[in-house]
This record gives structure tokens, C-alpha cells and sequence, in this order.
């Protein structure tokens, strides 16, 4: 277990850590954007954008994050698309994350009292007024536990971008696996407390916001 | 009246019935929205066309018979790890989430902390791990085990919840009937439990499918192993097929999870009655 303190290995950890937590936070900005807007297009009027939402959220949840990556590490470059590997991983997990985004704001929609979006309506509030400022609101506090599980899962799923040249906390495994000798398992354990970590963090903020939105009816 | 009442609560309340000013405003919306669409695809196929991936050449490795007999062989090396993966982690979760009600606190604390621990645990972490540390030599079952553990823990709340979702009353009559704990859980609880959480079940069987692909770290001969295997060997000067290896084993998995998703919401519409309560799969 004491190999984490030996010749230099904790920098090594610790930029996979950082890594880790640098990949999540960009897909998650990217996929609660995307997702966000994605749910708009699955409820908004115009059939082209419903569509579209609709195609989106079944292609990209039915798809593997593995065959995600995939195609964005192997398939872009020949397109003449040339990112780093940071940016590809990120547009994976982001596009892969915005799918499940939209589905957990989507069924948040369908939580608020129709009421509400009358109201808003007789009122003379437009489709986006009515969205923006009285339904998502409402819904967003409906969904803020079905969101928590999917940016728990985010931080785990990001373990696969290690798999795809992403110096992040799996290829820190990688790296010590191969060869110098240490246990398997005390550098799982290491590993493994990472993501612990991360995810009791996500899961404490996601708590911390609860308690900060929760509105006694 | 009643009608208002009974109107799903679904796009249609956030908008009016659009009137002519309306309607002729989401025209041109869709018109305008019909166009990016149109071009986002027009892009992709000119980025495509451009670079040379609809080159016949390229997409020529699809037409040899051992090539596709690879294809199949990686499909159904799939479907054999989902098909133990699955059986095996309802097995673990019907264990688990019978552990967790135990009366005996040790295997009850065993329990919760076994589920919780691999249930936070990335799964390509726990694969690589009894990789390198026990199944080197193989794959399949290193990609097993880890799904077993990682989807049974899954299961295990998820029972464990529609265990906890049956009315109290149903406990309480057949304890009053006489009946032991057992007779209790496998006669009373269980069944109803198992009836309102099964599409959770079945989604969370449906992750299971999708994440056999993460044999593919490991050198498990899969689908998409199988697909990177033909991308890497160029048949011609044409390239690496990778673009078309994707375009063909992608809708591979989308077909398949699509017709798990089916057959759940089709156990799901059988069985429906009383309160089924849904949850959507985590990511």
C-alpha cells in the first residue's frame, strides 16, 4: 500500500487526478448545455427539432461510450479534424452524457403541475418565456436526484478516455501495471479511493443543492 | 372540462394551439430549422465524401467472407458475455439484495458495503484489475466477472428498492397469516417487487450490453475488438477503414440495445398493474 510515496509515483497520481477531474468538469459543462438544449428541441413545437432531439438522444444512448470514443479518437483525424486527445474525450463523453441529460429534463418537464405552464400561457408568456422562466425552474428541482446518478456516473465513465490516450487516473494504472514491479491491487486501491472520492463529492454537492433549492409546497 | 384533466402532460400544454400569425411563425421556423439540420448533414457527408470515405476501396475489406465471418464471430463473442454477465448479475444482485435484508447484522454490513463499493467503481478499473490480476490469459472472464459485480450490485438496489416499495401492509398480512421470513420474502415481496422494478431491471440489463464493449481494453476478442482488428489491416492502398468500421458496428449495438429496449417495454406493458414505478438507467 506504501507504494504511493515511493520515488515520485504521488505527482504521477496526482496529475491523473487532476486530469480526471478536468475531464469531467468540461464534459459535464458540455453535456448539461447540450442536454439542456436538446430537451428544449424534444418539446418545442417544430417537428424538424423534436426529430432531431429524438434521433440524438436514441443514437447516442444506445451507443457503447467505448465505440464513442472510438469513432471521435480514430474517426475525426482522418476527417482533418485534429484535436488533442483532452478535446476529443470531451466531446465524447459530453455528446454521450447530453443524451441521458435530456432524458432526465424531459421527464422533468412532464413533473410540473399543468397549471403551471397554463398559467404561464393565459399570462401571454411565449414558448420561450414559458420554458426559461417557469417550467425548467420548477423541473430542474424535480430532477436534481435523477441528475445526481448521471453525474456520478459521469467521473466513472471518464475512466474510458484513459483507455483512448487520455493521461487520466486509469492510464496512471496503467503505467504503474506495467512492469515496475508493484502489487496490482495496492495500485487499485489507490485508484479506487480516487474515484471514491470524486464521486462522494459530486453525490455531496448534488445534496448541498438540494437543500439549497428544496421549496416547501 | 374533463378533457383538460386528462390531457397528458406532454409538449402539447407548454404551447398554444398555434393561431395563423403562429403558425405561420413555426413555419419558417421549421423551414429555417429543416435547413441547418439539412446542412449539419450535408457537412458531414461533404467532410466524408471529401476525404475520401465513401471510396469504394476503403469499405472493399466488407466484402470477403472471412472478414464478415469475423464480424459475426466478435457479434456473438458479445452476446456471449452479455448473455453470462446477465444471468450471473441477477444471480449476484438476487444474493446481494437478499444479504441486505438479513437479520444478522455482520452479513448485512457485508452486504451494503460490498454494493456500494462496486457500485461506485468504474467498471474498466475493476475489469483491468482482474485482468492483469488473475484472467491474463482470459479476457472473457475478467470482462465477466467485472460486469457480474459491477451490474449485480446495481440489481441488488434496485430489488432491494422495489422490495421496499411493496405496501407495508402486504408484509405485515403474511406475517399475520403465519407465515416465516422466507415464506414472507419469496412468496410475497419478491414476486411484487420484481413485477414494478422490471424495466429498471431490464435497463440496467441493457448497460450490461453496452458495456461488453470495454472488452475491448483488454484484448477480449468483441464487436468492436474485432472492428478495431480490421481497421488496423488495410487491404489496399485505400487507407485504415477505420470510418467505415464505425459505421457498421456502430448501428450494430444501436440494433441491439434498441431490441433489448423493445422486449422490456413489451414485458412491461404485459405485466403492467398497479403503481409501476420507473426509473431511468444511470449513464
Amino acid at each position: 500500500m506504501g507504494f504511493l510515496f515511493e520515488d515520485g509515483n504521488f505527482a504521477l497520481f496526482r496529475d491523473g487526478f487532476l486530469q480526471t477531474i478536468v475531464l469531467s468538469a468540461l464534459s459535464a459543462l458540455l453535456a448539461l448545455l447540450l442536454g439542456t438544449l436538446l430537451a428544449a428541441f424534444r418539446v418545442s413545437p417544430i417537428p424538424a427539432l423534436r426529430a432531431f432531439g429524438t434521433a440524438w438522444v436514441t443514437v447516442f444512448r444506445n451507443t457503447p461510450l467505448t465505440v464513442l470514443f472510438f469513432a471521435v479518437t480514430f474517426g475525426l483525424p482522418p476527417l482533418g479534424v485534429h484535436f488533442d486527445h483532452l478535446t476529443f474525450a470531451v466531446l465524447a463523453l459530453g455528446g454521450y452524457t447530453a443524451a441521458f441529460v435530456c432524458e432526465v429534463l424531459r421527464s422533468g418537464i412532464n413533473t410540473v403541475p399543468l397549471g403551471q405552464a397554463e398559467a404561464a400561457r393565459s399570462l401571454g408568456l411565449t414558448f420561450g418565456q414559458t420554458l426559461t422562466q417557469v417550467v425548467l425552474p420548477q423541473a430542474a428541482r424535480a430532477v436534481l436526484a435523477p441528475m445526481s446518478s448521471v453525474f456520478i456516473a459521469l467521473p466513472r465513465n471518464s475512466a474510458i478516455a484513459g483507455a483512448f490516450s487520455v493521461g487520466e487516473l486509469y492510464s496512471v494504472q496503467q503505467g504503474f501495471s506495467d512492469g515496475d514491479g508493484y502489487s496490482i491491487f495496492a495500485i487499485f486501491f489507490w485508484v479506487a479511493c480516487a474515484y471514491l472520492l470524486i464521486s462522494a463529492t459530486v453525490a455531496l454537492l448534488f445534496r448541498f443543492l438540494e437543500s439549497r433549492l428544496a421549496v416547501a409546497r | 372540462m374533463s378533457k383538460l384533466l386528462t390531457r397528458s402532460t406532454t409538449a402539447g400544454v407548454l404551447y398554444d394551439a398555434p393561431g395563423p400569425k403562429a403558425l405561420a411563425r413555426y413555419r419558417v421556423f421549421g423551414v429555417l430549422s429543416l435547413l441547418g439540420i439539412a446542412g449539419l448533414f450535408w457537412y458531414a457527408f461533404s467532410a466524408l465524401n471529401d476525404n475520401g470515405q465513401f471510396d469504394p476501396q476503403l469499405w472493399d475489406a466488407f466484402q470477403y467472407t472471412t472478414i464478415q465471418q469475423r464480424i459475426v464471430d466478435g457479434l456473438v463473442a458479445t452476446l456471449q458475455a452479455f448473455g453470462l454477465a446477465a444471468v450471473f448479475s441477477l444471480v449476484l444482485g438476487a444474493l446481494l439484495a437478499a444479504g441486505q435484508f438479513s437479520d444478522h447484522r455482520p452479513v448485512r454490513w457485508a452486504c451494503v458495503s460490498f454494493v456500494q463499493f462496486f457500485r461506485a467503481m468504474p467498471l474498466l478499473i475493476l475489469i483491468v484489475a482482474l485482468y492483469y490480476g488473475f484472467f491474463a490469459k482470459e479476457p472473457m472472464w475478467a470482462l465477466v466477472l467485472g460486469l457480474t459485480l459491477y451490474n449485480g450490485s446495481v440489481q441488488a438496489e434496485i430489488i432491494r428498492s422495489g422490495v421496499n416499495a411493496v405496501p407495508r401492509g402486504q408484509g405485515e398480512a403474511a406475517y399475520a397469516l403465519g407465515m416465516r421470513k422466507t415464506q414472507v420474502m419469496t412468496t410475497i415481496l419478491v414476486p411484487q417487487a420484481v413485477r414494478s422494478m422490471l424495466p429498471s431491471m431490464l435497463g440496467q440489463l441493457v448497460v450490461t450490453l453496452k458495456d461488453t464493449s470495454l472488452g475491448f481494453v483488454i484484448t477480449y476478442n468483441e464487436l468492436l475488438f474485432v472492428g478495431k482488428a480490421i481497421a488496423t489491416q488495410p487491404l489496399n492502398a485505400a487507407g485504415f477503414p477505420y470510418i467505415p468500421v464505425v459505421l457498421v458496428i456502430g448501428p450494430i449495438y444501436i440494433a441491439m440495445c434498441l431490441l433489448l429496449t423493445a422486449l422490456a417495454r413489451w414485458i412491461e406493458a404485459r405485466g403492467r398493474s398497479g403503481a409501476n414505478r420507473r426509473t431511468s438507467p444511470a449513464a
